[in-house]
């Protein structure tokens, strides 16, 4: 008898076995699909000695307001334990919109830490050793030109960009599938993105170069086997981008990583990240020729799923994000973000997001799960969900491959439309009650469970726009005309923008700056939604 | 019998649109006309929109924080208009303290998270009455054509 469950937790199992037994696995080579850990294809794991050699990094991401508000934060998270850092930006930077744009209207250091020129990326790390911390940096279109300032922020306090170690996200397929933060059409999206990766191979080479989300395409309800496919066929296309623009790719290979959601179904998740491993190592070893292990071992970052947070009964959330993030530790992940549980009301406030990092160390330090590598390795059940998620995978790398890869496939609409549908779907199973949120379909309380929420203070927008005011009167108009002229000149010719984003940065080019200066290279994309 | 015509929008400048596009096709699947705008959406593009299609009803969906600067712009745009009998209802990441502002500046349909579509349906069905339309204080006005 199989046990029917209908969409449990956005997962397209229709069915799953009320038992597995050795039968599940017929047919499967476990020696070879699943070595020990530490052996290609890496599917239990890219290290043997797992957690015992290196634990997880507890990063928390944070920013709201000013610099000067989320630098105050990062030292809080550092101060208690936290082991990296990791910049939430606000929309208008993400938008690559200063804040005295018309766009920019009530939206400035809101959702994240507003970022406009090098004096606020040196006060957001004011104090802190950038040689000594690693540091993500959660932002894609305008990524290059973030990134530059990092790296000036770095050349003042004497730190070589060799020692540098951190990630940015510089994924920009998943914003045109998914979160929507694109400025640029695809192609030149694109472009910018492999800027990246060549600058940083030759000048930060332990800098990792993109980090491939699947993060936001299951918030946007996207089903964990449409995550996990469409992740690594974005990881694809970048590697075939960076082939086509002469990188080798055992050198630039080893510096991509992965970021994927950590969801409530435990088993399916776990299995999901098992899967990507071995997709990965047998996709860069065959399909790109890749040589060196590092370049087919799939590290990656997991964030507790924002979208199964509720308002109702936010102290659940707690309970929520504990049962992901054993996911994620289960699954091997090399550094996790643990969600506080008013994030479905509003940013954070510090005790929240202390509570949240509390319960990875908690995890890490008294459960025992550190001790032993992908301890459900070898179970019939997680073995066999491992496989059927790879087989649906390689199913849709053919489908999107007959179109012609990601970027048209893009361009069709493709991934959008599957996962609006299933984003559609999902909503029906809570309104049907085929799937239970407690505390929102089922298990309802009356009344409000009293919570204090962040406000961000409307005067950020203001201090934003002064500081922005008085940067303007006081830098070297025709310095920062000059390195916006040859910033245009390399958009719009073959030449690595990287170097004229670092010129542009110095000369107190604002963010908005940069970015108007490659619209008139390459103009805006406006995308036809797809509901 | 006209149908009820939506437009919804989805103002500022984030890009999560999973909310709007799900309740664009609640409310279709629902039997209305619906429209919806894309992403990035100014005030006045909004308003625009409702008064190119003639919309009985604005749905805007804001999870970034903006809702308190860009709905009584909304509101104060459709009386410029002469578009006061316009249903103006939001969805998103709403905080309690806002929900009385929103509703007294004519907001009385604010859905926050959790919010079932069938709950939206049926308050939109509540205020919009074929060839008949309320105004944004709730008093019941024939729909001038």
């Amino acid at each position: 008898m199989r046990l029917i469950v209908a969409w449990i937790y956005n997962s397209e199992m229709a069915s799953l076995e009320p038992v597995y037994t050795r039968e599940s696995l017929r047919g499967l080579d476990m020696a070879r699909e699943s070595p020990p850990p530490g052996r290609f294809p890496y599917t239990r794991g890219i290290y043997a000695d797992g957690y015992r050699g290196k634990p997880w990094t507890m990063r928390q991401f944070a920013g709201f307001g000013t610099p000067r508000d989320t630098n105050r934060r990062y030292r809080a998270l550092l101060q208690a334990g936290g082991t990296g850092l990791s910049v939430a930006f606000d929309l208008p930077t993400l938008m690559g919109r200063d804040p005295d744009h018309p766009l920019a209207l009530g939206e400035v250091g809101k959702c994240g830490v507003s970022v406009v020129s090098l004096a606020d990326m040196e006060a957001l790390f004011d104090g802190i050793d950038l040689g000594a911390v690693s540091t993500s940096m959660t932002i894609n279109s305008p990524a290059p030109m973030l990134l530059a300032m990092y790296l000036v922020v770095a050349e003042r306090q004497g730190v070589p960009w060799t020692a540098l170690r951190g990630t940015i996200q510089n994924d920009i397929l998943k914003e045109f599938i998914a979160q929507k933060e694109f400025i640029y059409p695809p192609r030149p999206s694109m472009r910018l993105v492999t800027d990246i990766v060549a600058f940083c191979t030759e000048s930060v080479p332990k800098w990792n170069t993109i980090s491939v989300s699947g993060y936001h395409i299951r918030e946007a309800g996207a089903t964990a086997s449409q995550e996990l496919a469409f992740t690594l066929r974005d990881g694809i296309e970048y590697v075939q981008h960076a082939v086509d623009a002469g990188l080798e790719v055992d050198r630039f290979a080893p510096r991509i990583s992965f970021f994927f959601n950590a969801h409530n179904d435990l088993l399916e998740e776990v299995a999901k990240y098992r899967a990507a491993r071995r997709l990965w190592a047998n996709v860069m070893r065959d399909r790109f020729g890749a040589r060196d292990p590092k370049s087919w071992q799939l590290r990656f970052h997991a964030q507790t799923a924002g979208v199964s947070l509720t308002a109702q009964q936010p102290s659940n959330n707690v309970v929520r994000t504990a049962v992901q993030a054993l996911a994620a530790v289960l699954g091997g992940a090399q550094s996790l973000h643990t969600n506080a549980l008013d994030e479905a009301l509003a940013l954070p406030t510090e005790d929240a997001a202390l509570l949240a990092l509390r319960t990875q160390q908690i995890l890490a330090h008294e459960t025992g799960l550190t001790d032993v590598v992908d301890p459900l390795g070898g179970s019939y059940c997680i073995e066999r969900l491992t496989t059927d998620l790879e087989t649906e995978a390689r199913r849709q790398f053919e489908v999107i491959d007959a179109m012609g890869g990601m970027v048209a496939a893009v361009e069709a609409g493709y991934p959008q439309r599957e996962i609006a549908e299933s984003a559609y779907r999902d909503q029906q199973a809570v309104e049907s009650k085929a799937r239970t949120i407690v505390g929102v379909n089922a298990f309802v309380a009356s009344g409000h469970e009293p919570l204090e929420t962040l406000h961000i203070d409307e005067a950020v927008e203001h201090e934003q726009r002064a500081a922005l005011d008085r940067l303007r009167r006081e830098r070297d108009d025709s310095r920062l005309e000059l390195a916006l002229q040859a910033l245009k000149v390399a958009a719009s010719g073959g030449e690595n923008t990287m170097p004229r984003l670092l010129d542009a940065v110095r000369a107190s080019a604002t963010v908005g700056e940069m970015c108007d200066a490659l619209r008139e290279c390459w103009g805006e994309y406006t995308e036809v939604p797809i509901i | 019998m006209s149908r009820i015509r939506v437009v919804i929008a989805k103002p500022g400048l984030d890009g999560h649109d999973r909310g709007a596009k799900v309740i664009a096709r609640a409310l279709r699947d629902a039997g209305m006309e619906v429209i919806y705008t894309g992403l990035r959406q100014t005030p006045e593009q909004i308003v625009t929109a409702a008064l190119q299609e003639d919309a009985d009803v604005i749905g805007l969906s804001i999870l970034s924080g903006a809702h308190m600067h860009i709905c009584p712009r909304i509101v104060d745009l459709l009386r410029e208009h002469e578009m006061g009998d316009v249903v103006v209802v939001v969805g998103g990441i709403i905080p309690d303290a806002d929900v009385p502002k929103l509703n007294a500046i004519g907001i009385t349909g604010v859905f926050q998270p959790g919010t079932p579509m069938q709950d939206i349906v049926e308050f939109i069905r509540g205020r919009v009455k074929p060839g008949v339309r309320p105004d944004v204080r709730g008093d019941t006005v024939a729909k001038v054509e």
